[in-house]
């Protein structure tokens, strides 16, 4: 049988860093899956998303989350980032699991499904859209302050066939 | 290239029925697991469902979670996070639903082969025909623990696992 769920890149994090770029992306597959494991961030903020760095406001979410004692969902449009979580989120040590669909494509703008959280302060699902029609080859993971993904965060990227 | 997503075991209860499914000298070999849940029980104790109980290395201590869920036509979040001893699979379709329904859950555990502390995100829904017995929830969950997960076990709340109860591991490398 083919392989058809295979990984591109794994980053291990051997010093604490704010931001992760998964570049070089080839554009061999049909979707893409993102795995993390997020340790010891350093403080509470929200983590962004951005594409072939592209940093204009072509970008728009919507979350739905909650923090075990209420829930709630928020939209942002418009905006130079895919926000994967906010307010709800701190991700001290938590993960992500992120579907990109039809990345490699060059007629439509892209989307992405997001599962995100740790056990300690919240769970989110959301959803990005990215309006650029460009085949995705590059992923810019990063806080939206000054907190830090700690050493030994995991961020695997796999590739996944139709045929 | 190696196939990476690699079907480990599938355990299906048989006629007789189960209170427990069970997985156990999962090698290490891989990076993340994913288990996939379809499950119903004989329970009546809840027209929602029963909450099944996930538990690793046969460990009932250092779990938690938050959860956001829908049921019976309301949502919020923390209907789960009592849960300490176990991490929920959500709420099994049980005897006092539409016959033949069966609760699905995703359970994706990363990297659970290594020393820290396992994350572990879930999706689960079980569905009837019912305009009130039904629900819907995601959850982040966490293992304080450092073990290697070599055994997991899914525990009924409520009654037993009924015939065609299945539960399939898989194992994801990451190279």
């Amino acid at each position: 049988m083919p392989a058809t769920y295979e990984p591109i890149s794994t980053t291990t994090l051997g010093t604490a860093v704010n931001a992760v770029n998964i570049g070089s992306i080839p554009s061999t597959y049909t979707d893409l899956r993102l795995i993390y494991k997020a340790i010891n961030i350093s403080s509470q903020d929200s983590v962004l998303i951005n594409f072939n760095g592209d940093t204009a406001n072509n970008y728009s979410s919507t979350i739905l989350g909650g923090n075990g004692t209420a829930s709630g969902s928020e939209r942002r449009s418009s905006v130079p980032y895919i926000i994967v979580t906010n307010n709800y989120v701190n991700l001290l040590d938590g993960m992500g699991i992120f579907d990109f669909m039809n990345y490699a494509n060059t007629t439509t703008v892209k989307s992405v499904l997001m599962r995100s959280g740790n056990a300690a302060n919240s769970v989110t699902a959301s959803s990005g859209l990215w309006l650029g029609t460009s085949a995705i080859t590059s992923i810019n993971l990063r806080n939206g302050g000054a907190f830090t993904f700690g050493i030994g965060s995991i961020f695997t990227l796999y590739g996944i066939k139709a045929a | 290239m190696a196939n990476t997503y690699v079907a480990i075991q599938t355990v299906t209860v048989g006629s007789g029925g189960s209170s427990t499914i069970g997985f156990t000298s999962i090698p290490a070999t891989y990076t993340d697991l994913h288990l996939l849940l379809s499950l119903r029980t004989t329970g009546v104790g809840s027209s929602v469902g029963s909450i099944g109980q996930i538990t690793f290395n046969s460990t009932t201590s250092g779990y938690s979670l938050k959860d956001v869920y829908g049921q019976s036509g309301g949502e919020g979040s923390g209907a789960f996070t009592f849960a300490t001893t176990y991490i929920p699979t959500g709420r099994d379709d049980n005897a006092t639903q539409t016959a033949s329904t069966f609760s699905n859950c995703s359970v994706y555990i990363t990297n659970y082969a290594n020393t820290n502390n396992k994350s572990v995100f879930l999706d689960a829904v079980n569905e009837s025909n019912s305009a009130t017995a039904h629900s819907m929830a995601f959850m982040s969950a966490l293992w304080s623990n450092s073990a290697t997960i070599n055994a997991i076990t899914i525990t009924s709340g409520d009654g037993n696992y009924v015939q065609y109860s299945s539960a399939t591991l898989y194992g994801i490398k990451n190279s």
